[in-house]
């Protein structure tokens, strides 16, 4: 390897992971933990068969899963400007993967919901609990417990996911090498590169998530 | 205490409960007894709003409910006043033995956090469960389990205790420990309704036993009255067949 290499992988290192650290991450973590709001809050009005608003959710899941996510961030992006609503890059992306992402995740913590027992709900009942205090103190958190994997999956999922923000001219990590390259012109290098780093942020998600696992495992589901 | 007259409740077409009345004292243990799909369980189910019946009333503690039409918050208020026991225990399995007492203490009838422990640790160790009280459902055995689940009931102090089949899905040889805080129950004057299979317990324990078939009420008397002189030909029947009756 020529030193010239050298020195753009190493001159450009931090000028990706900074994108990758002030942007990337924040935008992960706002986007996913809005997700979850939304997540939970569709999956609760399923599981109870709240009329009229099952209905709206269902409609909602049904759109957002059945485009592609690059279409929608376009279509808030460059298309919403024509109706006279133009949204900062960053907002958008927040927004849509918000959005995007809710609507896997609701369907994940619906069959989490659906997964206990229905004798949990019963003995919250004949413990003297109405229904929202047994989903909050005993379903949801069993739920919860069962949908963290796959949730987790969702999350590193949407770190990468986060690279399409770069089309909207957010400049996060991926936007960050692309225009390193466009200077420099080193494509292999500077992918791999920028492809490591979400590697590392991968890595560091997937041991958080054991970790996570470890915590919860405290109880078990048991068969019953 | 507990009247409920005319309870009807159907599955699609299939009649479950065809006009059930009844009557539970206080200090009373009724045990319930039937064949399969007599509609016992489904009976002590309405009776405590967890399925809705198609009809019928209740008078429970001077207060008359229209079982058809509880609302759900009126169902909670009056399951305050009640607990249940479920046939496989249904103890919370994100929450400690000692959690799953508290639980219906401090969340559903808002008892101090220290004084709702104090009373779990006593229920706990009435049912002989102190030493397990910080163990999770899934590290206990299904009688160990069980005790707790009433431990959860009588915490609270209810008028009442409905339990569904208790035993039936113990093994024979722990069935005997749930059957023996049951008894202490029924000793020190716990008003108890039991849907069982355990024809010792009925005999031997129950101050009114009910025999049901077909959603219907057959035949209700003393434990003597209808273990040894039943009135009925359906009661004779069903008492020979099954085992644990015949001297």
């Amino acid at each position: 390897m020529n030193t010239r290499l050298l020195e753009i992988l190493a001159d450009s290192f931090p000028k990706i992971l900074i994108p990758g650290l002030t942007v990337t991450i924040p935008l992960t973590a706002i986007s996913f933990s809005l997700a979850m709001v939304i997540a939970v809050a569709m999956a609760l009005v399923q599981f109870a068969r709240v009329p009229v608003l099952t209905q709206l959710c269902r409609f909602y899941i049904w759109v957002f899963r059945g485009t592609p996510l690059l279409v929608q961030l376009f279509t808030v992006f460059f298309g919403m400007p024509k109706m006279g609503i133009r949204i900062d890059p960053f907002p958008a992306a927040v927004i849509v993967f918000s959005l995007n992402e809710g609507a896997y995740c609701a369907e994940t913590v619906r069959a989490a919901l659906e997964s206990v027992p229905a004798g949990q709900l019963e003995a919250g009942y004949c413990a003297g609990m109405t229904w929202m205090q047994t989903m909050r103190r005993i379903i949801l958190p069993q739920a919860m417990r069962t949908a963290f994997p796959p949730l987790s999956n969702s999350l590193i999922a949407m770190v990468k996911d986060t690279s399409l923000a770069a089309n909207i001219t957010v400049v996060e990590m991926f936007r960050a090498a692309e225009q390193i390259n466009a200077r420099v012109y080193e494509p292999l290098a500077l992918y791999i590169e920028v492809g490591l780093i979400y590697l590392m942020f991968s890595t560091v998600l997937t041991w958080l998530q054991r970790a996570g696992e470890r915590k919860l495992g405290a109880y078990e589901n048991q068969e019953v | 205490m507990l009247e409920i007259q005319n309870v009807t409740k159907s599955f699609g077409a299939l009649e479950v409960l065809r006009g059930v009345d009844l009557t539970v004292e206080k200090g009373d243990v009724a045990a319930i007894i039937g064949p399969s799909g007599s509609g016992k369980t489904t009976l002590l189910r309405c009776m405590n709003f967890l399925e809705r019946a198609g009809s019928g009333t209740m008078i429970f503690d001077g207060e008359r409910v229209d079982l058809a039409r509880v609302s759900g918050k009126e169902a909670a208020r009056l399951r305050r006043k009640t607990a249940f026991v479920f046939q496989s225990y249904n103890l919370f399995r994100n929450k400690t033995a000692l959690q799953n007492v508290t639980e219906g203490l401090t969340v559903a009838r808002k008892i101090p956090r220290e004084q709702a422990a104090e009373t779990a640790r006593r229920a706990l160790r009435k049912v002989g469960m102190l030493d397990r009280a910080d163990h999770y459902p899934h590290q206990l055995s299904g009688g160990q389990q069980q005790r707790v689940a009433i431990a959860r009931a009588i915490a609270p102090d209810p008028e009442i205790i409905y339990f569904d089949e208790p035993t039936s899905a113990l093994d024979p040889e722990l069935t005997g420990e749930v059957l023996a805080v049951m008894r202490q129950l029924a000793e020190e004057g716990m008003t108890m309704l039991v849907v069982t299979h355990e024809m010792g317990f009925a005999r031997n324990v129950s101050s009114k036993v009910v025999f049901m078939e077909d959603g219907r009420i057959v035949e209700s008397g003393t434990a003597r009255e209808l273990f040894e002189h039943p009135r009925q030909q359906r009661t004779r029947a069903f008492l020979q067949t099954v085992p644990g009756v015949a001297e």
